[in-house]
């Protein structure tokens, strides 16, 4: 068996691709559900039903969504420019500080500043300690030539232990009876709901601009082109003019001020405070997300929704017919591989002799 | 010529089809034992596709292989390298850091011998360099060999694993003349003890010289076989690209002007064996220098000083009595036209469209970009009329403008740099930038076929006549001597004088090349 290189490829191909993907996958982890002893129509069908079929549902999905579009912006970015930023989960989590730090009652009533002020001061902070937190590791790749999948796979750890520390000790909430959390956020600095009655808050919004915002970002202004350039090949893209160390530095900035709005969304929107549990792993599933849409900023917002109504689905599939939500995982993760295998196949073909 | 009735190797009907393209149609072929022969044809033409088919790195959809009678096993190197059959690679494919003798035995011991028998491998090697006479020292780095020697080090490799056929593969476009001449005379006798060789390559004069027979393929067919003997390479041309020939007439330069760009004493830090050593040359309006040379002697540390890709360490450049800065954007700016050597590593970005790749270098100035804080939203209605017009100005072919550059040929490709870097944009008002006055291009023909090679060196020519100075890098002696009006030889890092081409002869240049003081 080996692979040869297609000199042309059919625009049905570019279409039939991700539909062989999905088909691969459910066929895939259809085994396991029937492993799991349940039957494969009625799991899938649940699994639909609980991620769309009802209002609820659907906002549930969004809800959880919401994060996701944003660590896969994240990942996106930073990826287009060749930047491989692990690091999503940590900056998520130094967002979340930041923007409990500047907007959180700590004690009394926080600071008496109009909510007008405060509540870009506290978006502002999120995103920069995003940002700073993923700087110092683009800087090294660039300057020094450290491997940043180390250094911002590794900062993960140090930042949750940070967020351990902290919530256990000067920004624990007085109130919380023993429990590790942080003080809670000023009332009128959360994000009003979407959808009366339901968790959806107003952070969707947030992630579909901003999604909307760096594909404008990336397709029509220079800055995009140089990330995408120096992504491409950074010799050529150096040859043609582009700033390397500059755009290096742009990329760390928007990519890590992505996953610290994250954190700050989902404290304003969803949760109220910092907690050492908020994320299961949201800045790690940005970068499949990511890689599913292509890197594609508005691909994102697909893949986001798809992942999210995956994982909420599981759930009360789960409940249903007793088939573990870890099918989820599986979904997800033979979807990527799926996804990746299809995008091969593409460009090249299977020769048999 | 010795010949044998029975053919070493046998090719017949060989077919590969990539989708629509047919990269050999039908293509049968022998060698003789001690034959050389010639494989001749443009890029694209089929040659590379039916070389990996005998190697087995494809498998061809129809026809068969026989060496010596057997048929080959296929899609498998090591059955051909077992059968006998070598390749010596354009880019040689040798570990520096190690020696001549473990780089030939590098691949040809089991995995599972605990110790390398190094004194019979050795022996063995000397044996076989004496047989050939292809001298070297076995226990010398790779990495402190001249080219020369390191391809001969790569044909040793082959002979060492018992190659009885060899393929090279434009052997001597990385050798002085004097150095092709030494390798000439080692084919003769390597053939002279029964071996068989197949020489590929693109210069007539040398396939004439040395191959017994010519076969020369076009768009995937064989289109003529004939013994070198009473062959031309007038008709080797036609043969070639389907159509009789024009060559190129050496215009010189009539009106050469003020002196436009200066290096003054220049250095550069070493990286590898790449670097400039105390280097001087002026550049005038209307004149075409030509830096002729081996490549690695300095030519990319030159082309990147005058491309802004790096700066001296010492001495001065200047621009039109101005320093010289080190920044692509500034040099574009200042009508600096840059064509690099590299065109899929350095040139295009490949991913990204063609009509990105048309504005890439400008994307800064005024001309595609809003001056809003600095650049920053691009006018891509200008920057895709002008990609249109560099298009059709530079007969880029092969793709519209949202086609990835990748995707172009190698000619066409060439051509969207020339476009971008000599084509000057105008804005709706009716501006127009500056025509570039100041021409970089290192090996601006490197592999492209004999249509594009005219057009490239046409443009150059123009450009000059209207008062542009040119400095043209090439490892090609022929076209050295066709386009420049003064050269200059690169060897080791040092640039002899400029001198009129008339005051140069072949052999001086090929000294110089080698590093002779004259």
């Amino acid at each position: 068996m080996r692979l040869e290189k297609r000199n042309h490829t059919s625009p049905t191909a570019y279409v039939l691709a991700p539909v062989g993907a999905v088909v691969f996958t459910l066929l895939v982890s259809g085994l396991l559900v029937l492993w799991a002893g349940a039957p494969v129509g009625q799991t899938y069908a649940l699994l639909l039903q609980g991620a769309f079929g009802s209002v609820f549902a659907l906002t549930e999905t969004l809800t959880r969504a919401t994060p996701l579009i944003l660590t896969g912006l994240a990942a996106a970015v930073a990826f287009r420019a060749r930047l491989f930023n692990i690091g999503a989960e940590g900056q998520l989590y130094a967002g979340a500080l930041a923007a409990v730090a500047v907007g959180g009652m700590h004690g009394g009533t926080g600071l008496e500043w109009s909510p007008y002020v405060l509540f870009p001061l506290m978006m502002l902070a999120a995103a920069l300690a995003g940002a700073a937190l993923l700087l110092g590791p683009a800087l090294m790749k660039a300057r020094l030539g450290v491997d940043e999948v180390v250094t911002t796979l590794l900062l993960n750890f140090i930042m949750l232990l940070l967020v351990s520390a902290l919530l256990d000790g000067p920004m624990k909430d007085p109130l919380s009876m023993g429990w590790p959390q942080s003080v809670a956020l000023q009332g009128d600095l959360e994000l009003s709901k979407l959808v009366p009655q339901t968790r959806l808050h107003t952070g969707l919004l947030w992630a579909v601009s901003l999604a909307v915002m760096l594909w404008a970002l990336l397709s029509r202004t220079v800055p995009g082109f140089d990330i995408r350039a120096a992504g491409a090949n950074a010799r050529a893209a150096a040859f043609a003019g582009v700033p390397i160390t500059r755009t290096v530095v742009l990329v760390a900035l928007l990519s890590g001020g992505l996953a610290g709005l994250a954190g700050a969304i989902e404290v304003a929107g969803r949760t109220s405070y910092v907690t050492l549990d908020m994320s299961p792993g949201y800045g790690y599933s940005g970068i499949v997300i990511a890689m599913l849409a292509g890197l594609h900023p508005l691909g994102v917002i697909a893949a986001g929704t798809f992942v999210a109504g995956v994982l909420v689905g599981a759930d009360s599939m789960s409940r249903a017919v007793g088939v573990p939500t870890y099918i989820a995982d599986v979904i997800v993760a033979t979807s990527l591989i799926a996804v990746l295998v299809a995008g091969l196949l593409t460009q090249y073909r299977v020769r048999w002799k | 010529m010795t010949q044998d009735t029975a053919p070493v190797l046998r090719l017949t009907g060989i077919t590969k089809r990539f989708g629509k393209l047919v990269a050999n149609d039908n293509i049968s072929l022998t060698l003789a034992r001690g034959e050389v022969l010639a494989l001749l044809g443009e890029n694209g033409a089929g040659k590379s596709t039916l070389m990996s088919i005998l190697f087995g790195h494809y498998v061809a959809d129809e026809g068969s292989i026989e060496v010596f009678g057997q048929p080959l096993t296929v899609g498998q190197p090591r059955a051909a390298l077992a059968a006998g059959i070598g390749m010596v690679h354009q880019h040689f494919t040798l570990a520096d850091n190690l020696t001549v003798l473990d780089n030939v035995l590098l691949g040809s011991e089991p995995l599972w011998q605990p110790f390398s028998r190094r004194s019979d491998a050795r022996a063995k090697l000397l044996a076989v360099s004496q047989q050939f006479g292809l001298p070297v020292s076995p226990d010398a780095k790779v990495g402190s060999l001249s080219v020369g020697e390191r391809q001969r080090v790569e044909i040793l490799k082959a002979l060492y694993r018992g190659a009885r056929i060899l393929i090279l593969d434009e052997p001597t476009a990385v050798l002085t003349p004097q150095e092709s001449e030494a390798l000439f005379d080692t084919l003769a006798q390597m053939v002279a003890q029964g071996l068989s060789i197949i020489f590929i390559s693109h210069k007539l004069g040398e396939v004439l010289r040395v191959s017994h027979r010519v076969a020369v393929l076009r768009q995937g067919k064989l289109v003529a076989e004939a013994p070198a003997q009473g062959t031309t390479q007038g008709q080797l041309a036609q043969w070639m690209v389907g159509h009789a020939i024009e060559a190129a007439e050496r215009r010189p330069a009539k009106n050469v002007g003020e002196p436009i760009c200066t290096l003054s004493n220049v250095s550069t830090a070493p990286t590898g064996r790449d670097r400039l050593n105390d280097v001087s040359l002026i550049l005038h309006a209307g004149e075409i220098v030509a830096i002729a040379g081996v490549s690695g002697n300095g030519q990319v540390a030159l082309a990147d000083v005058l491309c802004g890709v790096r700066g001296a360490s010492a001495g001065h450049v200047t621009l039109r009595g101005a320093p010289l800065q080190a920044r692509p954007t500034w040099l574009v700016s200042q009508g600096v036209a840059r064509i690099p050597e590299d065109r899929h590593a350095v040139g295009v970005l490949g991913d990204l469209p063609v009509w990105e790749n048309a504005v890439s270098e400008r994307l800064r100035g005024p001309w595609f970009a809003q001056p809003w804080f600095r650049a920053f939203w691009i006018k891509r209605r200008s920057a895709r009329q002008h990609a249109q017009r560099v298009a059709e100005t530079f007969d880029v072919r092969g793709g519209g403008p949202d086609t990835p550059a990748r995707a172009l040929s190698g000619g066409n490709m060439q051509k969207l740099i020339l476009g971008r870097a000599l084509m000057p944009p105008h804005d709706d008002a009716g501006n127009t930038a500056p025509a570039p006055q100041v021409i970089v291009a290192h090996q601006p023909t490197w592999g492209l076929d004999i249509g594009a090679v005219t057009f490239v060196q046409q443009q150059l020519i123009t450009a000059r006549d209207s008062g542009a100075a040119v400095l043209l890098i090439s490892d090609d002696l022929d076209e050295v001597l066709a386009l420049g009006d003064r050269v200059a030889v690169m060897h080791d890092g040092h640039l002899s004088e400029a001198r009129r081409a008339e005051d140069w002869t072949r052999e001086a240049i090929g000294l110089a090349m080698a590093g002779a003081t004259h």
